[in-house]
C-alpha cells in the first residue's frame, strides 16, 4: 500500500533523479540541467494527477499509510495534550483516542481514530476499527467537554467499527447511536475534519458537529466502495465503478451541502506533505473555532438540529 | 402448483380484476419449522406459525392492523423527497429499483407513518416495510421518522418506530448515512416534549437502522427471534474466522445481552405497548378513571 498503483511513473522518474543527483554529486560531469529537466517532469506528472483523482484514486489516497494520523495532529497541533482513557464500564479502546489539550491556547477536548503505521502499532489501534468502548469513551469525553465548556474536536479516520463478536455482544449499534445522540446534546462547539477514511456509521458516530470539513482527497462514505460492488454488483471487482456512484469525495459531499467545507493538500496529497497538511487542517479548525466564540449553548444545539434536518432537502 | 392457478386463475383475475386479498396458495410453509400453515388458520394468528412460533415478515398495513386499538388508524402523507438524487446505477439504476418496489408494494417508500391509539393512548407509527429494498433508509425514510416525530409532538402522542430493515440504503450514499443524525434529532424532538418513544424490533434490525433511532429508544420491545445487530453475520465470520452460536443476534440474545427490555409475542404486543404508554403517559390513570365515571352516569 505504501505505492500507489496511478503514482508509479512519478516514482520511477523521481528513484531516477535520485540516482543522477548521487552520481551527479561525485563526478565533475554537469548533468544539472539534465535533472531540472526530469524534476520539471515529475512535477509536471504530478500536478496531472492530483488535479483529475478519479474517486476510486482518491480512496486510495484516503487510504495511504503515510498520511498523517491522529497522532500527528495531536502532536502538531496540540500542546499540553493529556490522553484520557477507557469508558469506565469495560475498557479502553485504543482504536479511538482522545483526551484534553490546548489548541492555540484554549484547552478542549481532542478525539479521534488512529490506525496505526506499522504492523504493531496498527494491531494495538485494532487498525482505527473502534468498539463500543470507543464510542462510550467518545460519549463521557463529550459530556466532560459540556461539563467544563470546553470545545471538542475530532478527527474522523475509520475504515469503519468493528465487525466482531465481543463488539455485537457489547452493543456497537447501542453505542454509535448514543454517541450519535450525545453529538446533538453537546452544548459547546464540535468541529470535526474527516482527515482520511471517513468509513459509514463508525465514522459519523462522532462526526455530528457544528463543522464538518474534509481534506480535499480524503473520502466519506455509508459503505465501502469493496462492500459496496460485492453486495449491488455482485463482485468486488466492480469497487472502481462503486467509487464513482457512491459520490464519496469531498466535492460531491460539498456539493451536496452535507459538509461544510475543503481543506486543501499540498500538491501530491497529505502523504507527501505531512506538516503542511496538518497546519492547513489546524487553520481552518482555529477559523471555524473562532467563529464559533462565544457560544451560547442552547443556541447551538438548535443550529446543529436544524443544519442536520436542513441535509438534502434541497437537492 | 398446476394449469389451474398457473393459467385460468390468471385469466380470471385478469377479467375480474386483481384481488390481492385471496392467496395463490392456501397453504405457506414456515421459513423455520417447514410445517405446512393453512392461510386462515396463519392469518388468524397474526402471521405467527402456529406450530413453533416463528413469526413470519408482514407488511405494513397488517402490522398496523394489530398495532393500534381495533386496527383502526389514519395514515400521514409522506413529504416528497428528492428522486434518485446520486442519478445512481450498478447493474440497474436506482431510479427503476425504485419505481419496482413502489409498484410491487403500492407505497412510495419503506416507511409508511400512521397515527390513532393503542390501548386508549395517542399513539404515532412509522412502520418499515422489508418489502421495499429491504426496508432500507434513505431520505424518503428519514423523511418519514422527522414526520411522524413531528406530528407526535403535535398531537402529544407516544412515537413507536417499528424497524424492519437491512440498514442504510447504499444507492443514495452519504445522504443515506445521514439519516443517522437525523433520525436521532426526530427522537430528540420527542424526548424534549416528554413523550414516550418505544421502539419494536422486528426482522431484521441491522446496519445505519440499528446504529440510530432503533437503540436510543426509552424501551425496547423485540420480536422472538428477530435478528438484530451493527454487522452482517457473514462480515463478522469472515473478520474473525470462527463460527458464531446459533442464537447470535437474535432477539432472545439482545435480551441476554440488557440491549432489549422484552421480547414480546406479536400476539400480546398491543396490551403489553398499551399498558406501557398507559403508565407513561396517564400515571395517575385520569383516563380509566373518566371513563368509568362516564359509564357510571350514563
Amino acid at each position: 500500500m505504501s505505492q500507489l498503483e496511478f503514482e508509479k511513473p512519478i516514482l520511477e522518474l523521481e528513484a531516477k533523479i535520485s540516482e543522477l543527483r548521487h552520481v551527479s554529486s561525485d563526478s565533475e560531469v554537469n548533468i544539472g540541467d539534465e535533472i531540472k529537466r526530469m524534476q520539471d517532469k515529475a512535477n509536471r506528472l504530478l500536478q496531472q494527477a492530483y488535479t483529475k483523482l478519479t474517486p476510486a484514486q482518491k480512496v486510495q489516497v484516503a487510504r495511504h499509510q503515510e498520511r498523517p494520523h491522529m497522532k500527528d495532529y495531536l502532536e502538531l497541533l496540540i500542546g499540553d495534550f493529556e490522553p484520557l482513557a477507557g469508558d469506565r464500564n469495560f475498557a479502553e479502546d485504543n482504536a479511538l483516542i482522545g483526551g484534553i489539550g490546548r489548541f492555540k491556547g484554549r484547552a478542549c477536548v481532542i478525539m479521534g481514530h488512529e490506525k496505526g503505521n506499522d504492523t504493531e502499532t496498527r494491531l494495538h489501534h485494532n487498525f482505527g476499527m473502534a468498539r463500543p468502548e470507543g464510542y462510550r469513551k467518545a460519549q463521557r469525553l463529550m459530556k466532560m467537554a459540556s461539563q467544563f465548556q470546553l470545545p471538542v474536536l475530532t478527527f474522523v479516520d475509520t475504515a469503519g467499527a468493528y465487525p466482531g463478536m465481543g463488539a455485537e455482544e457489547r452493543g456497537q449499534s447501542e453505542a454509535i447511536a448514543k454517541s450519535i445522540e450525545q453529538c446533538l446534546r453537546t452544548d459547546v462547539p464540535i468541529i470535526s475534519t474527516i482527515v482520511g477514511e471517513g468509513g459509514s456509521g463508525g465514522a459519523i458516530a462522532i462526526a455530528v458537529a457544528d463543522k464538518v470539513y474534509m481534506l480535499e482527497h480524503s473520502i466519506y462514505s455509508v459503505i465501502s466502495p469493496e462492500g459496496c460492488a460485492s453486495i449491488l454488483w455482485r463482485s468486488g471487482d466492480y469497487s472502481e465503478e462503486a467509487a464513482t456512484a457512491l459520490k464519496l469525495t469531498a466535492q460531491d459531499l460539498y456539493q451536496m451541502k452535507l459538509i461544510d467545507g475543503i481543506i486543501s493538500e499540498p500538491m501530491g496529497g497529505a502523504h507527501r506533505h505531512r506538516e503542511e497538511t496538518v497546519k492547513n487542517v489546524g487553520q481552518q479548525v482555529e477559523a471555524a473555532l473562532k467563529a464559533l466564540t462565544p457560544w451560547d449553548g442552547q443556541q447551538l444545539i438548535k443550529a446543529r438540529r436544524e443544519k442536520y434536518i436542513a441535509c438534502g432537502r434541497n437537492l | 402448483m398446476n394449469w389451474l392457478t398457473d393459467y385460468i386463475r390468471p385469466r380470471i383475475r385478469s377479467i375480474v380484476g386483481d384481488q390481492k386479498e385471496v392467496p395463490d396458495n392456501l397453504w405457506t410453509k414456515c421459513p423455520s419449522c417447514e410445517g405446512m400453515l393453512f392461510h386462515r388458520d396463519l392469518k388468524d394468528n397474526l402471521n405467527v406459525c402456529y406450530h413453533c412460533n416463528h413469526h413470519l415478515r408482514i407488511t405494513v398495513k397488517e402490522r398496523l392492523g394489530y398495532m393500534f386499538d381495533e386496527g383502526k388508524y389514519e395514515t400521514v402523507p409522506l413529504p416528497k423527497v428528492p428522486f434518485d438524487p446520486l442519478k445512481f446505477k450498478d447493474r440497474k439504476k436506482y431510479a427503476d429499483r425504485l419505481k419496482d418496489s413502489q409498484s410491487k408494494t403500492g407505497l412510495k417508500d419503506a416507511i409508511t407513518v400512521a397515527k390513532g391509539t393503542i390501548g386508549g393512548q395517542k399513539a404515532v407509527i412509522a412502520a418499515f416495510n422489508f418489502s421495499f429494498m429491504g426496508g432500507s433508509m434513505g431520505a424518503a425514510v428519514g423523511e418519514g421518522i422527522v414526520l411522524a416525530a413531528e406530528q407526535a409532538v403535535k398531537d402529544k402522542a407516544a412515537l413507536i418506530c417499528i424497524p424492519s430493515s437491512g440498514g442504510a440504503r447504499m444507492q443514495e450514499g452519504m445522504l443515506s448515512l445521514i439519516q443517522m443524525p437525523r433520525s436521532i434529532i426526530a427522537v430528540e424532538m420527542v424526548k424534549d416534549a416528554k413523550l414516550p418513544y418505544i421502539v419494536l424490533l422486528t426482522d431484521p434490525t441491522t446496519g445505519g437502522v440499528s446504529a440510530s433511532f432503533a437503540m436510543v429508544g426509552d424501551i425496547h420491545l423485540a420480536e422472538p427471534g428477530s435478528t438484530i445487530g451493527f454487522a452482517g453475520r457473514r462480515v463478522i465470520e469472515e473478520t474473525v474466522r470462527e463460527t458464531l452460536p446459533d442464537d447470535f443476534q437474535t432477539a432472545e440474545y439482545l435480551l441476554e445481552h440488557g440491549m432489549v427490555d422484552q421480547v414480546v409475542n406479536r400476539k400480546d404486543l398491543r396490551d403489553i405497548i398499551g399498558r406501557m404508554l398507559s403508565m407513561l403517559m396517564d400515571p395517575e390513570n385520569k383516563n380509566v378513571k373518566k371513563k368509568a365515571n362516564g359509564k357510571a352516569a350514563a
